[in-house]
């Protein structure tokens, strides 16, 4: 593994070994010294063009803790908001000798194109991009699930909500299948994608019909941000139909966990004594966000530079 | 792979043929870990304050058969569990990244005890040093000491163990390889040439 682009790249032996090493890293989280000497004199960049508060922070405590050098790296105020492009970006990260980069862009494929673009030579870490994927949050939620819920193989994950401008979504059921869970879609049609056949996942647009067979159920954030079109006649409707509330909840099997990525709309997609109810995981995943990219990273940009000794 | 460290890390995952030269069978590793039990006690006086850790992967089952031996003797369970020394190598950057192995911690912690490190084979040093690192970021115990089943000499750096299973002098140009039927089917440590394989 050189780049982690996309959940869809790895392979169930990969997914598989991510997560056990940050089984291996949370331990740490336990530890008096929470520093471990993996990445001593790596430099990691956290290139984030887009908002974010918990996937930066996250992946800049994991740099820290693998002893990495951190460069934090925001749009604003840099020479991005006077015009300057990817690619110049880039040559300067390249210039100051970036090991590893992070990258969060509002462009689907943004990544992908710092990564084979030849403008660097540094691995490249999917951070979310566009409305495309978010690798990392799929490791963690993957990560949180077989806590709970031990192996996935066979287990039921029904994702509910904005399917369409979810890179969360996509991520996830990209990652979850190969991990062997059995994902079901839940969204309004406008909130869907126009082709879903190519998903591996079962979709529905009834939340109460799927709640009984659910091992984990993910709250999807509705992202107004991203809307520029009427996709739901209002958000009180759109509450009621594909909210998660206490009622709901209690449909659930007694072992369901459910998840959020954050940030949430309390009282949008799911209410304020969800959030809180022991059920919810959703402090859970922040914490276990650290130990997976301290794996991602530790797994990218420990080993020598050479190109892929291992097959 | 340096020789050093095929030698002191056996990979787990190859199927393990038996190649070589045995020069310790199942009962002389058995007396070997009870004498090294016993000079344990003797040196600590007591089990009370060690805590044995085993460095994976074999280092593991030696420390707990090793801490089952004492609890034998002494009617007292000592904490077992294991160490990970893979980030604190020295070679990390020169190999492509590797899994992690499991790092177990005795509840009690290490601070104020005697840590007897555990390990199969003894030979440039590197992964003791790399454990003793380890270590120092867990705790501050009283003292550490280093059993090994066996020492092959060879050592890079100044690092000696407390209780050696057998001294095996060995040229460069061999193989160490110690079976544990915990992995491997059978006990046994085995001696071969390097191009034998």
């Amino acid at each position: 593994m050189k780049h982690l682009l996309s959940a869809g790249d790895l392979s169930r032996d990969e997914a598989n070994l991510i997560l056990d090493t940050a089984e291996e890293m949370r331990s740490l989280a336990d530890r008096p010294i929470k520093k471990l000497p993996a990445l001593r004199g790596r430099t990691v960049v956290n290139l984030f063009f887009e908002d974010s508060t918990r996937t930066r922070i996250s992946f800049e405590a994991a740099a820290k803790r693998l002893s990495a050098d951190v460069i934090n790296f925001s749009a604003k105020g840099s020479s991005v908001s006077k015009g300057e492009s990817l690619k110049d970006t880039a040559l300067t990260l390249q210039a100051m000798g970036a090991d590893g980069v992070v990258c969060r862009h509002g462009s689907s494929g943004a990544p992908h194109l710092l990564a084979k673009s030849g403008w660097m030579t540094g691995s490249v870490v999917n951070a979310g991009d566009g409305t495309h994927e978010h690798p990392t949050q799929a490791l963690l939620d993957a990560f949180t699930m077989r806590r709970h819920l031990g192996s996935l193989d066979g287990r039921r994950i029904t994702i509910v909500g904005d399917v369409l401008h979810s890179r969360v979504a996509r991520s996830n059921v990209l990652l979850l299948s190969t991990l062997g869970a059995e994902v079901t879609v839940v969204a309004p049609p406008t909130l869907l994608p126009v082709d879903m056949t190519s998903w591996p996942c079962a979709t529905s647009y009834d939340l109460d019909g799927a709640l009984a067979k659910t091992d984990a159920v993910m709250m999807l954030r509705v992202q107004r941000e991203r809307m520029n079109d009427a996709f739901f006649p209002s958000a009180r409707e759109y509450t009621r139909r594909y909210g998660l509330d206490r009622y709901r909840m209690a449909q659930l099997p007694d072992e369901a966990i459910v998840l959020h990525p954050g940030p949430m709309n309390r009282g949008m997609e799911i209410s304020a004594d969800v959030a809180d109810s022991t059920r919810s995981v959703i402090v859970e995943q922040v914490t276990n966000g650290v130990a997976i990219r301290m794996a991602v990273l530790y797994l990218l940009l420990s080993g020598s530079n050479e190109e892929e000794q291992t097959a | 792979m340096s020789p050093a460290q095929s030698a002191e890390q056996p990979e787990l995952a190859q199927p393990l043929q038996r190649s070589g030269r045995e020069v310790l069978d199942a009962s002389d590793i058995s007396r070997a870990l009870t004498r090294i039990a016993h000079e344990i006690l003797e040196r600590n006086r007591g089990a009370d304050p060690v805590v044995l850790l085993g460095i994976p992967t074999r280092g593991v089952p030696l420390a707990q058969r090793v801490s089952a031996r004492i609890q034998a003797v002494e009617g007292q369970s000592v904490p077992t569990g294991s160490l990970d020394v893979t980030m604190y190598r020295d070679d990390i950057g020169l190999k492509p990244p590797r899994g992690l192995e499991h790092t177990d911690i005795p509840a009690d912690g290490i601070d104020g005890k005697v840590v007897v490190l555990v390990d199969d084979v003894l030979f440039s040093g590197r992964t003791i040093r790399a454990a003793l690192d380890a270590l120092g970021d867990i705790g501050r115990p009283r003292a550490v000491q280093l059993a090994v089943l066996v020492d092959r000499g060879h050592r890079e750096l100044p690092i000696r163990a407390d209780y050696v299973g057998k001294n095996l002098p060995t040229s460069l140009a061999e193989r160490v390889t110690v079976h544990l039927t915990e992995f491997d089917g059978e006990d046994a440590v085995l001696i071969a040439d390097k191009g034998a394989k």
